[in-house]
Parts: structure tokens; sequence; C-alpha cells
């Protein structure tokens, strides 16, 4: 594998409420690889999204605030940059496709309008090169009649059309790195797989990284290299696709799996975590997923494990020192 | 198995849309263009498709909540259809409903004590006191506990929210339950204890379900049968297990190859399908299906096939079968 092209160290992400401050993303470590496709997997609340927003900087400040910790942008620190050079940054270097393709369009401007836009800001083009290029890059998408498609407004495309042109924009500039937030969650399944199929291609064709994030473990499955699974603002489990699904390490990730239905077979019932995600910051003391789980020790209560391991990481005490099964029996 | 509960016949929803100078109609959606099915006791139901296929629709006219076109629907022998408004008041008791969103089909103002019994007030069942205590049971039979009746709806979570609802739902002791996407909202973690509930539920109480769902592997795990709808049509119709084990229809197939499998050892060989569902007020001609079918004949693009019994017992609309 080549070298990290984003490496996020630390990362501690807060927001400052009325009732005081929420720690949505709490101290997260990763990296992705040029040419990588990297899943970020967690429920609703574990700060997934959050933490792409602070990598482009769209932070909504305040209450958002980077409170700690450092992103590296090919070895340059950008968690604290100035505004106008995460401008040039963001869409020319890092870029990002947003999970609603409905509201992430500007309704009053035709398509071609909006992706020349983005074209025009990070190159110097004469209007005919801006249409060419505007055109050939809804071909790359797959959309066709792409030189219609340039004088229609967002309204006249469909959910799955809408996602291609918003693929097609963050595609416009050669980004190095593809920050995917949820970008299937609002279309049917057979439009999902049009979608994911193109991200593949490009992903392959490009070179480009990809960060994707999801709450689907399937999507994640099917076209991630790497996964890291996300818990309370913490990452509990990373690995490769094969370690994290064949090999789960951490009793949250083994949970979230076992409790998918199964599409080729049926099960009298299915596996239940017991509980629901706590609220950021209401667990002080203690390893964040003690309450739920049905491995806890002593120690649980007390000390927060680190996430350790090569390669497979863990952020478990059942694979720190006293091995799994010993606790099982 | 028993005999059909309930029956569906031949079930239509067209919405005029109206324009030009004296609001004349010059277009008709077909949102659900002629829908059979019945339903056996104890069964569970699954109506899977995408978006704008006309599920919801179906499930709503079921219990009347939409006024259907045309059609019968045909329960307990006596087609609902003809019933008048207040005896169809009456007729939902009978019949309940489960909705999607946990956040915006429970009124914020009501404690949840009164959410649960309030259709216990509408049926004129018991008195103040008999409620009370059969609102307490029904939250602990649903996995929460006798005090959250005092509280509001915005003090639980999503899926506590969602058991409030299957308590509402069962407070008249109904025999059919009618779920529209009961966990389409809800994370997997919670999604699952909520399906198990609903499981355990049916068994106690011998309960039917229609379940209206977009997720496929959901529909398998909780459905006895399956029924595929696209663009207000059911393509195919079977036991569950024949259904997505031996898919049939096109349709089907693409649809079930689609689906992410989270087991990474497993490659699927996808069917993309070509484009979007084409909009149902432009329906195309013949077989619906027939613009993005990998598989299309001449036939299909001028007829429109028929529904059918195959040997298995499935019932599928495809001229491949003819």
């Amino acid at each position: 594998m080549s070298e990290a092209i984003l490496k996020v160290e630390g990362l501690k992400t807060s927001f400052f409420t009325d009732d005081g401050e929420v720690p949505a993303v709490d101290g997260i470590d990763f990296s992705v690889n040029e040419g990588e496709i990297l899943g970020i997997v967690g429920e609703s609340g574990c700060g997934k999204s959050v933490t792409s927003l602070s990598i482009m900087g769209l932070l909504p400040a305040p209450p958002g605030k980077i409170v700690g910790g450092h992103i590296y942008y090919k070895g340059e620190d950008i968690s604290h940059a100035k505004e106008s050079r995460m401008r040039k940054l963001r869409g020319n270097d890092i870029a990002m496709i947003f999970q609603e393709p409905m509201t992430s369009l500007n309704p009053v401007f035709t398509i071609g309008e909006q992706l020349m836009e983005a074209i025009r800001l990070h190159n110097h083009l004469s209007k005919k090169e801006l249409i060419e290029r505007s055109v050939e890059l809804l071909k790359l998408v797959g959309l066709p009649r792409a030189a219609e498609l340039l004088d229609e407004y967002p309204h006249e495309l469909s959910g799955g059309m809408r996602q291609r042109v918003m693929i097609a924009m963050a595609m416009s500039c050669n980004p190095k790195v593809l920050i995917a937030d949820e970008p299937t969650t609002a279309l049917d399944v057979t439009i999902q797989a049009q979608i994911l199929d193109l991200m593949v291609k490009l992903n392959k064709e490009t070179h480009t990284a990809i960060i994707m994030i999801t709450h689907d473990l399937g999507v994640v499955a099917q076209m991630c290299n790497r996964v890291a699974v996300m818990y309370a603002g913490k990452i509990v489990e990373e690995g490769t696709v094969k370690d994290i699904f064949n090999h789960p390490e951490h009793p949250y990730t083994e949970g979230l799996i076992k409790s998918i239905p199964d599409l080729y077979g049926k099960k009298d019932s299915l596996y239940t975590i017991k509980g629901s995600v706590p609220k950021p910051g209401s667990i002080t003391k203690g390893c964040l997923f003690a309450p739920r789980c049905e491995f806890v020790m002593d120690k649980c209560q007390v000390n927060r494990p680190e996430l350790l391991g090569d390669g497979h990481k863990s952020r478990c005490f059942l694979h720190q020192g006293q091995g799994r099964k010993e606790v099982r029996k | 198995m028993s005999e059909a509960l309930l029956q569906v016949e031949n079930l239509k929803k067209y919405y005029p849309i109206k324009g030009g100078k004296f609001g004349k109609v010059s277009e008709i959606v077909r949102a659900v263009d002629g829908v059979s099915f019945s339903v056996r006791e104890g069964e569970t139901l699954g109506i899977v498709g995408e978006s704008g296929c006309g599920k919801s629709t179906t499930g709503r006219m079921i219990m009347r909540l939409i006024e259907p076109t045309e059609g019968k629907i045909i329960f307990q022998n006596r087609n609902i259809m003809e019933l008048s408004k207040h005896d169809m008041r009456k007729a939902r008791k009978d019949i309940q409903m489960i909705f999607q969103d946990p956040f915006a089909s429970l009124n914020p103002r009501h404690t949840v004590g009164h959410i649960i019994e309030e259709p216990m007030i509408v049926h004129k069942m018991g008195n103040r006191k008999q409620r009370e205590a059969r609102v307490e049971e029904l939250l602990e039979l649903v996995g929460l506990s006798a005090y959250h009746a005092k509280r509001y709806p915005h003090q639980f979570s999503g899926g506590q929210r969602q058991r409030i609802g299957i308590a509402r739902a069962l407070a008249v002791q109904p025999k059919v339950i009618i779920a529209d996407e009961p966990v389409s909202a809800l994370d997997v973690s919670v999604q699952s204890q909520v399906l198990n509930l609903l499981k355990d539920l049916q068994k106690k109480f011998n309960l039917t379900y229609i379940f209206i769902a977009h997720d496929l592997s959901v529909v398998r795990h909780i459905s006895d049968r399956v029924g595929v709808m696209y663009l207000g049509k059911l393509v195919e119709l079977s036991e569950s297990e024949i259904l997505y084990t031996d898919p049939k229809h096109p349709y089907t197939k693409a649809l079930l190859s689609a689906v992410p499998v989270p087991d990474p050892d497993i490659k699927t060989n996808r069917i993309i399908l070509e484009g979007d569902v084409p909009s149902p007020a432009h329906p195309p001609a013949g077989c619906t299906f027939h613009d993005r079918c990998p598989v299309a004949m001449d036939i299909c693009s001028k007829e429109r096939p028929n529904f059918k019994v195959l040997d298995d017992g499935r019932m599928i609309s495809c001229h491949l079968y003819d």
C-alpha cells in the first residue's frame, strides 16, 4: 500500500451548548491511503458525520469546534487552517458528497451553472472549455443526454440523477480524497446499486481515495477495503473488511453484524444489543460500551480501554491480556 | 393454515391531476393499479417495493384512510368498502396500523398514557380504571415500564417511541396490524429489538400482519409470504422462502441482487437496472417494467401480462412464464 494521503490524529470535536460541552468526536485516529476506500460505520449520533465536517472545515461554528488533535493532508496540518486555504483545498483536493441529493443542489440554478461554478473556482478555462469539461463529467458519471442536462434545473431530475450530478461536481477537479457522507441512504436499492457501482469504477479509474461514511454494513462489505467502526465518538474497531466481518473483535461490531436480518436465510429471532446509544459525554468512567455489553467485566466499569492491535485494532479489554474465550466461559 | 382473513381484490387508487383553464382532468396518476391478494389468519404478508410503487397507499386503503377508487376489501366475509363512515370506525377496532415515523405519529402534547388510552376511549372499552390498568399492562408488554405512562413522547428514543406506537395499536386487541415501514427510521441494533418484539407479539396474540417495507432482508426475516410491487402493481407474490431462493420475475431478481450483503466473501452478480422508475402518470405501455427489463421481448411492450399462478404456488405477472 502506498502512504497515507489523509491522516487524522487524536481529533476531538465538541459542541458548546447551553448544557455545556458535548464531545461529539472524542479523540479518533485513522488514515486513508491513496486509491483506497475506507468505510466509517456507526449508528446515528456516533460522530461519523461530524468527523467528515471537521475534515472539510465545514463545522457549524459556533457551536462546533475542533478542540484537539490534527488533520494532515499530504503532511500539512489543516485542522486549524485559514478559510482561504480551506477554500483552495475544498473541491480541488478534498471533495464531499452529501446525503440529501434533494437539498444539496440549488433549485434556482441550472445543472450546468452549478457544475461550471465548481470548475471555474479552481481552473482558468474559457466558456467553451468549461462546457466541454462539464459534458465530459456528466458522461463520466453515466448520465444520458449530457449536453441537454446542462440547461435543466434540479427539480427535473430524479434522486439518482441528482446524486450523479453531485458526484460529477465532486469529481470535477480530480480530488485526491472524496468524502461520501451516506451518499445512497436516500435512494432505492436498485438506484443505490447503480451509484455504488459508479463510485467503485471512479475509484479504480482515477485513484481517488474515498472515505465512505455510512450506517449500512452491507454497503461497507461490498465496496470498502478497510473499515473503522465508531461508537459514541470513538473508533472501537479498525481493520480490513475481512477482519471486521469474519473475525470481529469488539462486542459492538459483533452485535451489529449479528443483528442484521439475513437475506439468504431465516433465523427465528434476531440478536439484539440491549439498550440504546448513550448521549455523548454521559459516560465519564470506564468503557463506553460497558452498559450494553454482554461480556462486561469489572475493569470495564472503571478503566477505559485503548485502541490497540497490529493492523486489526480494537478498543476492548477482551483482546488485551485476558483472552476472550476465558471470559465467555 | 386457515382460510383468508382479509382479501383484497383489484384495488385501485387513481389521482387525477387537474390543469388548464377550467380545472379539467389532464392526467391520471395510477398510484395503485389493480392489486389483489389475500392474507390468512396468523400469517405475515410482506409487501416490498421501491419508493412510489404504491405499497403505503395500499396499506392505507385497507384501513380506508385513503378512499380507494375501485376494488373490494373483504374482511371477515364483509366488504368493508360498503361500510358507512360510522361502521368503518367500528371496523377499525380490528385493523390497526403502525406508522413509519415514530417522531411524527405521536402527539407531542399528550402523555404516553393518554396516547395509548385514546383508541380504547374511541371504541368505548372499559371504564377509566380498567383502561389505566390496561395501559400499564400494554407498556410492559412492549418492553417499557408502567411509570412511562406519565411521560411525554419527546422523552423517549426512536426505538422506544416505536414501542409506544405498537402498544397503541394493540390497545384495542386488533386482529390485523398493518405496519408501514415500522423499522426504517431505526438504527440496526434497535431495529432488531423491534422486529423481535413484533414476532413475539404475533405468537402471543395470533396477530396477522401486513408488513410494508423497502428493506428486503427485514421483510424476509418477518414474513411468511411476500409480494413485490412495481409501479402500482404486484409483479410477484409467493412464499417468502421460494421468492428469496428462486426469484422468477426479472424485477424481483434485480431487486434482490441489488441489496448490499454484509459479508465481503459473498460476491453477488449484480443486475444493474438502467434508468429510474417511470412516473406513474405515464406508465409504459404493455408490461410496466419492459423499458428497464434486461430480458424484454416484443410482446412486453404491447400486452400487459396477466397475474397467473405457477406450479409452486407463486403468482407472477410476466410474459416469460406464459
